[in-house]
């Protein structure tokens, strides 16, 4: 059959086996809703009625041959991708998946320090061997910028047996780094070049974006459908390059993911990559309107600069993501994070994080015109109603860390928890993150420095919500012995 | 043939008015837009099907919105009117003489057109020389505006659909930054009566608490409104509004009205008790 990107095989495909109505004597137990009444209401009939299992006309994600091995192939087509998998683990199961295809246990991988924690899991998983990249630092902002192509070039002349680059492109403040030299570079010598590029959905489908990691000729990309491409959370898209085995890539996803994928997860793919693929452009460019508006408006305020496209440099910051509304708060007195938390407890406005620094509203083709200026208002309102004169504050969102131990060897290894205060000079053995972004502060393996607990109180009193650690409250840290 | 406009008021109440035709029906933008004529209320508006105003009961809301901030501040001169497209309070405004300027902000510009062309008893003002039209959206007008009015009408649709911004902690805030030292807000605020609109009511009354040191609310009689039972909100930075409420000064301007008066002025604070339980509630 002649598919094109009209088509969404998987959504097709469910729709036509409703109408069959078949008798369930497989699981799901809940035997299409009516098994567990209240959740139906909750959720809704139409919902239940497609939450099934893999079978010969639905097909099965773990082996497919049939409708999901379509709807892969539209998906690689509509990014430009050699190859396309569904991913029902989110964008950690897809990163997790890229180094572990690049990776064997000892083998080394440059990346930024300034990484998901996912990336930082996958090394505890493969034993992997971290060479970090220093991200260049925007002093002003305090926030973590891409890796200058001759970091990268360092790195790969001192690291010649390293087995991939990975790259986070964009960050979640919108920053992008020179991805077709880095590609070339890290080609040139051999190693693939893994893009953790969650937030950047959109590149593939608006126009006048920066480069997409299939287009600067990566071998991976893994890319969040559920950000900015509208499906549903926790689904997403691992794409590949040609120079990719398709084939051992998902015995490699298969080593984790899980064999009862959700149908409602690879339906919201399906149906929202025929979406982009038809009608990306126009939903973007909207995005952007919006986005442009409420960047100047923000910045008419006083105080508060909404940033964007003349951070670039032509190196660490050598694009920038306009759809992304990052704002630095430090002028008026308020960190990242108390703007944040006022816009909820105040106002009723819920965005999607705020660090020391820095808030970030994400913006999407969901978004209506007054909500936008309800936005502005809150935030002009937040200026005059509690804005204070800038002293004292903090603004570092990124410290270089001091790499001790591989991260799998510090997690495996024996350790004993000690108060905060008492960690400086040590070892970690575990995550510490604000989340969002979950981008780690202490990753295991790390030296525990003071400038790392003073950065971790600040933020802990701040209202930061503190992850990662064995210990809930981050009164304790785990070292080594 | 019977023909008649229904608004659900709750899912379990109606209120129909028999139609004797349709005058306009389009759609903005922003909302849909009918004008029907009808037998025992005149012409009536509705906004996505909502009832907005008739010709029979329209004066109750506009008297009761404009005359009670216009009696309270000694020298109103300055006045913004958010929403109002129908034109309803402009007609109650410029009636003073010693208003000197009306701003009008009102998003949605065909609301305006229509109100001229099929609402003359209300629009009938629109085009006194005082009177500067904005078609902008409320929130975002008032944002730049500080320190600048004597009295901020909010006449507003409904907590959600294109009014929604109206009902804001942000927009209350700003309109407290928009006034003068002894500027003086009033607002549509909702119904007490059926629980959403009572919640709604509540929540706004919340808001514009934490926003005014002086926040009271008044009462008026809306039979074309769900329930009939309406709420105004009086929020102000100076002025009480009975303490500081000069009844004589205001008989003086020999103003001829249909319902409001000084008496009734005062009585409309007085509000009944489960009314004021709610507020409480919220304080």
């Amino acid at each position: 059959m002649d598919l094109s990107q009209v088509n969404a095989p998987i959504y097709e495909a469910l729709r036509k086996f409703r109408r069959m109505r078949v008798v369930p004597f497989d699981v799901p137990g809940h035997k299409r809703g009516r098994g567990n009444m209240e959740l139906t209401e909750f959720l809704g009939e139409d919902c239940m009625n497609v939450d099934v299992n893999s079978m010969k006309p639905l097909d099965n994600l773990c082996h497919p041959v049939s409708v999901i091995k379509d709807a892969e192939i539209l998906a690689a087509d509509a990014f430009g991708a050699a190859y396309a998998f569904f991913m029902v683990g989110g964008t950690t199961s897809a990163v997790q998946s890229m180094i572990m295809y690049a990776c064997k246990s000892g083998d080394k991988i440059i990346m930024p320090r300034n990484v998901h924690r996912s990336a930082i899991n996958a090394l505890i998983l493969t034993g992997a061997v971290p060479v970090y990249v220093d991200p260049d630092v925007n002093e002003q902002l305090g926030i973590a910028l891409g890796m200058t192509t001759e970091q990268i070039e360092k790195a790969i002349r001192e690291n010649p047996d390293a087995k991939a680059v990975m790259v986070n492109n964009p960050t979640y403040y919108g920053i992008c780094s020179d991805l077709r030299r880095i590609t070339e570079l890290a080609h040139a010598h051999g190693m693939l070049v893994l893009v953790d590029e969650a937030h950047g959905t959109h590149f593939y489908f608006g126009e006048n974006f920066p480069v997409t990691a299939m287009a600067a000729g990566a071998d991976c990309a893994s890319v969040s459908m559920h950000k900015s491409g509208g499906s549903l959370t926790q689904s997403s898209f691992l794409l590949m390059g040609k120079n990719i085995n398709p084939d051992y890539m998902r015995q490699v996803i298969n080593l984790t993911q899980t064999t009862s994928a959700s149908y409602l997860l690879l339906s919201s793919l399906d149906i929202s990559r025929k979406r982009l693929a038809l009608s990306g452009r126009e939903i973007f460019a909207q995005t952007v309107e919006m986005a442009e508006y409420a960047r100047e408006e923000i910045n008419n305020i006083g105080g508060y600069y909404a940033y964007s496209r003349e951070l670039i440099n032509g190196d660490s910051v050598f694009d920038f993501d306009v759809s992304k509304l990052s704002v630095f708060t430090l002028p008026i007195g308020l960190a990242g994070i108390e703007v944040y938390d006022l816009l909820r407890d105040e106002y009723d406005i819920q965005i999607e994080f705020g660090d020391l620094g820095n808030i970030l509203a994400y913006i999407s083709v969901g978004d209506r015109k007054r909500d936008i200026e309800r936005l502005i208002s809150a935030m002009a309102e937040i200026r005059r109603r509690f804005g204070k004169t800038e002293a004292n504050m903090l603004s570092h969102e990124y410290i270089a860390p001091i790499v001790s131990e591989a991260p799998r060897k510090a997690f495996y290894a024996d350790k004993v928890s000690v108060p905060l205060d008492e960690a400086a000079g040590k070892v970690c053995t575990e995550f510490v993150m604000c989340y969002p972004p979950g981008i780690p502060i202490l990753a295991p393996g790390e030296l525990i420095t003071p400038e790392i607990i003073e950065y971790i109180k600040y933020a802990k009193e701040k209202g930061c919500q503190m992850t990662g650690t064995e210990d809930l409250e981050l009164e304790h840290l785990n070292i080594m012995t | 043939m019977e023909l008649w406009f229904t608004e659900r008021h709750t899912p379990n109440v109606k209120f129909s008015i028999k139609v004797d035709r349709q005058l306009y029906s389009g759609n903005s933008e922003f909302q849909r837009i009918d004008i029907f004529e009808s037998k025992e209320f005149g012409r009536f508006l509705t906004l996505d099907g909502y009832m907005m105003l008739t010709e029979k009961d329209e004066f109750i809301y506009h008297e009761m919105i404009t005359h009670v901030p216009m009696a309270v501040h000694p020298d109103p001169k300055n006045i913004l009117v958010i929403g109002a497209g129908d034109g309803g309070v402009i007609r109650e405004l410029t009636r003073y003489n010693s208003v000197e300027s009306i701003d009008l902000v009102e998003i949605d510009e065909l609301v305006v057109e229509v109100s001229k062309k099929y609402l003359p008893t209300t629009a009938c003002r629109m085009n006194d020389e005082r009177v500067h039209i904005y078609y902008e959206d409320g929130v975002k007008f008032i944002r730049r505006c500080e320190d600048k009015y004597d009295i901020i009408i909010v006449d507003s649709t409904d907590p959600f659909g294109p009014g929604e911004g109206l009902f804001t902690k942000e927009f209350y805030g700003s309109c407290f930054k928009a006034l003068k030292e002894d500027g003086i807000m009033v607002n549509q605020h909702e119904s007490p009566f059926y629980d959403e609109d009572a919640a709604a009511m509540q929540r706004s009354h919340k808001r514009i608490v934490d926003s005014f040191p002086i926040s009271r609310v008044y009462q008026a009689h809306i039979p074309t409104y769900p329930s009939g039972h309406w709420l105004f909100g009086f929020a102000s930075k100076k002025y009480h509004p009975v303490r500081d409420h000069n009844g004589m000064k205001w008989s003086m301007l020999g103003l001829q009205t249909r319902y409001y008066n000084p008496h009734l002025h005062d009585g409309a604070f007085a509000l009944p008790n489960y009314v004021e339980e709610m507020l409480r509630d919220v304080e």
